[in-house]
Parts: C-alpha cells; sequence; structure tokens
C-alpha cells in the first residue's frame, strides 16, 4: 500500500466516523442508505470482479437474510445476535445449495442458471403468503439494540452500527482478495484453463468465493431489513439482482472501491431523482445504457485510463 | 373430471400464450446467446400499441399487425444501434437490455398512464360454450389458433427456406456459419426484429386475455425465460413442449399448491439448467 493510498484510506474513514452527526437527517439515511448497498455490491464484485462470475440471482442472499431478520424479529422477539448469526447461516447455506447447482455453469450459462436460482427464491417470498405474507410483505421489524442496553433505533447509532458492518465487511474483502486464495480467484478470472492446469481445484475455489459472496449479501440483507423495517420480494427480485450488478460495473469491478462508488452513486441518484422527477425510471434506465456505452470499465477503469 | 378438464383446457392456453412469447426468445438466444430481459417489455408494448389500435380503428387483425410491427421496428433499432458492438459481452448486454426494459416500463406508463385494461376482442371471440363439463371460451381457442399457426409458419420458414436454413446455421455455430458466406450480422439483426415481432404479437393476443398493465413486462418475464430453458435454447420444438409444459404446470400449480406455485414452475428449471444446461431439446 502506497503512502498516498493509506492518507487517502484514513482520511476517508475519519470522515466516515466524524461527519455523520453534523449532517441533516434525510443525508444521514442516504449515508446508511449507501453503506449498507456498498457491502452488497461489493459482496457481488467477489464473484463478478475478482471471480469472473456474473450471477444474476445475487439478491437471493440478501433477500433470504433480510426474511429471516423480519420473520425472527417480529414473531419472535429473537435477540439481534441471534437474528444475524441466522441470518448469515442463512445465506450462507443458500449459497451452498445454489453453488452446487450453478458454478459448473460457464458464461451466459451462469447468468441463466443464477437468473433461474434467483427466481425460485423470488418466487417462495412471492408466494408462501403464510410464512411470507407475500406480496404485502413484513412490516415493523424494530431496530435492534443489545442486551447491555445500547439501542440501534435513533439512526445515528444505526448509521454507526451499519458503519461497522461496512469495515468488518470492507476489511475482510480486503484480506480475502489479497490473501492466496483471492490470488488464486483472479488467476481463474483471468485463465481458468492454466489455474487447472497448475493443479488448482478450480471448482472448489469457485464454490467457497461464491459462499463468501452470499455471506457478505446475506450481511447487507440483514442490514438492511432492519434499515428500512420492512420486507417484501421486491428484495429478492431480478431487477434488484441487476442494479447491484449496475453498481459493481459503474463503480469498477475487480476493485473495492468501485462497488463502494457505484452503490454511492446509485443511492443517491435514486432517491435524489425520484423528489425532483416522475420520469426517474427512465432516466436510470438512460444510466444503464450510458454506463455501458460511456464508462465500460467503470468509474474506477475511468480514472486509471485517465492517470 | 370436470376440474382436471377445465385446468387442463386453461393450462393449454395459457401455454399458447407462452409460446408466442417463449419462442422470440429462444430463436434470440439461439443465434446470439444473449439473455434479453427487454423481451418482455416487447410483450408489454405489444400490447398496448393493440390497445391503442383496437380504440382508434375498432379492427383486431390490424390491431395484431401494428402490435406486432412497430415492436419489431423497435427491436430492430435495440439491435442495430445498441447490442451488435455488444457481441458475445453478456454482462453488457444483460445491463443493456434492462436499461431498455426500465425505458420501455417508464414510457409505456408515460403514454398508457397506470391504469389496467383489456383490449375489446370482436364480439363473435367474446362467446363461450358448454362443452360437457367444461366451459370453453373461444377467445382461448383463438389463442391455441394462432399459436399452432404461428408455430407451422415459423417451422416451415426454418426448415424450408434459405433464409431459414442461414438461421439454423447460425444457431449451430456462427464463426462456421460466417466462414461459409452467410451475413450473420443480417441474420443476427432479422432474428432479433422477429423475436420481437412474436412477443409483441403474444402481447396484443395476451391483452384481450389477461389484460395489459404496468408490470405485466417484469410479470411475464420469468415465463418466457422458464419456456426457452425447459424446451431447450434455440430450438422450436422445444419451445412448443416448453410452452405447453409451463403452461399446464403454472395452471395446476397454483390451483394445488398456491403457496409453491412459482417453486413449481423455476426449481425444475433450475434443475434442467444444471443438469443439461441447454435444455431438454437444446443440441449443445
Amino acid at each position: 500500500m502506497t503512502w498516498r493510498r493509506a492518507i487517502a484510506l484514513a482520511a476517508c474513514a475519519a470522515l466516515l466516523v466524524g461527519a455523520p452527526p453534523f449532517l441533516p437527517p434525510y443525508a444521514l439515511t442516504l449515508l446508511t442508505q449507501i453503506l449498507i448497498y456498498a457491502i452488497f455490491a461489493m459482496s457481488l464484485d467477489l464473484l463478478l470482479g475478482y471471480t469472473g462470475l456474473a450471477s444474476l440471482g445475487h439478491a437471493a442472499y440478501f433477500g433470504i437474510a433480510a426474511y429471516v431478520v423480519a420473520i425472527m424479529t417480529t414473531q419472535h422477539q429473537a435477540s439481534f445476535w441471534a437474528c444475524l448469526g441466522a441470518a448469515l447461516l442463512a445465506a450462507c447455506a443458500a449459497a451452498a445449495v445454489f453453488g452446487l447447482v450453478a458454478i459448473r455453469a460457464t458464461g451466459v450459462y451462469f447468468l441463466m442458471i443464477t437468473l433461474a436460482l434467483g427466481m425460485v427464491t423470488w418466487g417462495l417470498a412471492f408466494r408462501w403468503v403464510s410464512l411470507t405474507m407475500g406480496d404485502n410483505g413484513i412490516s415493523g421489524i424494530a431496530r435492534p439494540s443489545l442486551s447491555s442496553g445500547l439501542s440501534f433505533a435513533r439512526p445515528l447509532p444505526f448509521h454507526y452500527l451499519s458503519l461497522v458492518a461496512f469495515l468488518i465487511a470492507f476489511g475482510l474483502l480486503s484480506l480475502i482478495v489479497r490473501s492466496p486464495f483471492g490470488l488464486s480467484l483472479q488467476g481463474i478470472r483471468e485463465t481458468e484453463r492454466r489455474m487447472r492446469a497448475l493443479g488448482y481445484d478450480v471448482w472448489l475455489h469457485k464454490y467457497v468465493a461464491f459462499i463468501l459472496s452470499g455471506a457478505f449479501a446475506g450481511l447487507a440483507g440483514a442490514m438492511w431489513a432492519y434499515y428500512d423495517g420492512f420486507v417484501s420480494p421486491v428484495e429478492i427480485h431480478l431487477v434488484t439482482s441487476v442494479e447491484t450488478l449496475l453498481m459493481v460495473a459503474l463503480g469498477g469491478p475487480g476493485t473495492l472501491v468501485g462497488p463502494v462508488l457505484g452503490a454511492g452513486v446509485i443511492v443517491l441518484f435514486k432517491n435524489l431523482l425520484s423528489i425532483y422527477t416522475k420520469r426517474w425510471l427512465l432516466i436510470l434506465g438512460l444510466v444503464y445504457i450510458g454506463v455501458i456505452v460511456l464508462a465500460p470499465k467503470g468509474i474506477v477503469g475511468a480514472v486509471r485510463g485517465a492517470r | 373430471m370436470e376440474f382436471w378438464l377445465t385446468q387442463a383446457f386453461n393450462g393449454i392456453s395459457y401455454g399458447a400464450m407462452l409460446f408466442l412469447l417463449g419462442s422470440g426468445l429462444s430463436l434470440v438466444f439461439g443465434v446470439m446467446r444473449i439473455v434479453n430481459l427487454a423481451h418482455g417489455s416487447y410483450f408489454l408494448l405489444g400490447g398496448y400499441v393493440g390497445l391503442t389500435t383496437v380504440s382508434r380503428t375498432k379492427s383486431f387483425p390490424l390491431a395484431l399487425l401494428s402490435g406486432a410491427l412497430s415492436v419489431a421496428l423497435i427491436g430492430l433499432g435495440m439491435e442495430r444501434l445498441f447490442l451488435r458492438r455488444l457481441s458475445r459481452q453478456s454482462l453488457p448486454q444483460v445491463l443493456m437490455t434492462m436499461g431498455f426494459a426500465l425505458v420501455f416500463q417508464d414510457l409505456g406508463l408515460l403514454v398508457w398512464g397506470g391504469d389496467p385494461y383489456t383490449l375489446a376482442v370482436p364480439a363473435f371471440l367474446a362467446q363461450s360454450v358448454q362443452a360437457g363439463p367444461v366451459f370453453v371460451q373461444f377467445y382461448r381457442l383463438f389463442i391455441i389458433a394462432v399459436a399452432f399457426a404461428v408455430g407451422i409458419v415459423l417451422w416451415v420458414f426454418l426448415e424450408r427456406t434459405r433464409a431459414g436454413a442461414s438461421i439454423r446455421a447460425t444457431v449451430d455455430d456462427a464463426e462456421m456459419a460466417q466462414g461459409v458466406g452467410i451475413n450473420v450480422p443480417l441474420v443476427s439483426a432479422g432474428v432479433f426484429a422477429l423475436g420481437a415481432f412474436l412477443a409483441a404479437l403474444g402481447g396484443v393476443v395476451g391483452a384481450g386475455f389477461i389484460g395489459v398493465y404496468p408490470g405485466l413486462d417484469f410479470e411475464v418475464l420469468p415465463y418466457a425465460f422458464v419456456v426457452v430453458i425447459v424446451g431447450g435454447l434455440g430450438s422450436l420444438p422445444g419451445v412448443v413442449v416448453g410452452s405447453l409444459l409451463v403452461g399446464l404446470l403454472d395452471n395446476f400449480g397454483k390451483a394445488l399448491f398456491p403457496e409453491l406455485s412459482y417453486f413449481t414452475l423455476f426449481a425444475p428449471m433450475a434443475l434442467i439448467l444444471a443438469l443439461k444446461p441447454t435444455g431438454l431439446f437444446g443440441k449443445r
């Protein structure tokens, strides 16, 4: 890590920790949203950018974790740690099962099969009304509080909780992508055949990456359920999966900063645009098209290219 | 017995509509290997254009024609101007088609508003008769007839004409097809327009049956994928079998296990993809 990079990171961290108390309420909620979506986008990037697997069903793990939190808090009044543990476990389990089905496929078939698995999950959330309340969703999810009396109900404490979750995810993912395992993933992304010839178990590497990616998506989903207080099949829908792909593609796949930037831009864009115009969906559609035409390597790629 | 016959009839007629929707997606995937998330939007736009045509001209055949043709032009434009440059880059293609799906969704809302509509079908199609235990709506028979006719025409076109042979060759191996002098970009553009045409035709037909409303695009899109994946990517007989299976599975699933009905639909799709990624009838 160069000095300049270290200073930039430290400045970002200081800003993230120091600024929130001074922000107006609306800006704070937007920032919380960005942090949670940043976790989600980074989790997808572990697959897309580092392993070279484009998943069209990544919202499944996000949604499953969100539903676990929703059901456990509203029906069983479970504690924060119990909910978080169960949500992560459920997301991992789903990824472990789906991974068995999906990993064999490559390229466009991987897209199709993850699309199908995402739809299976969405279909369950939509139709299994006795468990999920169907299209109405589950509302009234209370913000967590710890047994020590620390409550995250108010926006500022909850924001710091999200920040902790984000920093943990960022830190762990940084370690993962720099580890020998992470470097092997990038090798698989570049030339799978050579890695196989060198004796790497390509399937196992992809499978582990798939589960890890699902776990971090689950972390984001659990935080989202607490943040929003409401979970519905929209969280699992194809549109959510594709939007996360857009965040990664916009920011720059194969970096961790990229997805964070992408999540920031898209969250701000959606929220602010919907204040000023009813036609935000149209403009969001144009953003999709524009990103592909104008910035195929994302923001980070464009910045690097300009240097 | 009445239950089974009625559900079977409903399932087959729903499958007929899915055939119109899925055949285009299958052809497009076969030739271009593209996951087109805007395919449901063609269905929606076709329905809307048909609706406007009927309300202006009172002509149902004209609605079928105008809906299908106008959307075919949209598809052609999308392929020539945007998707062509992304040949074989699956992720940018997905994002691009998603962008178009959102644009079409919002334009639909802008032009036709948020209310659901049902297309007024000709009086003789709006009738129904009691045939033994089954209540037969003529319009459902009409959908089956349209799907049958389109299926025959497509089959003759693909199997008996030179253009059809070029398409089949491109499905089998685009590189070789290019090598033996087939104009693959032209085939791609034509097939893309044809795919949009078929989906929009399905949309007009569907508008007199399930109606047309915002959100319909993303509601039918999963069905299109299930049909195509179950039957096989790029295979016409596969789409026939796939759409009938999905139509029946969907109807019986909803009637018998309402809570698991999407699961009974999508889980087989995921399994088939895992075991035989090219579908039941796909070649590779």
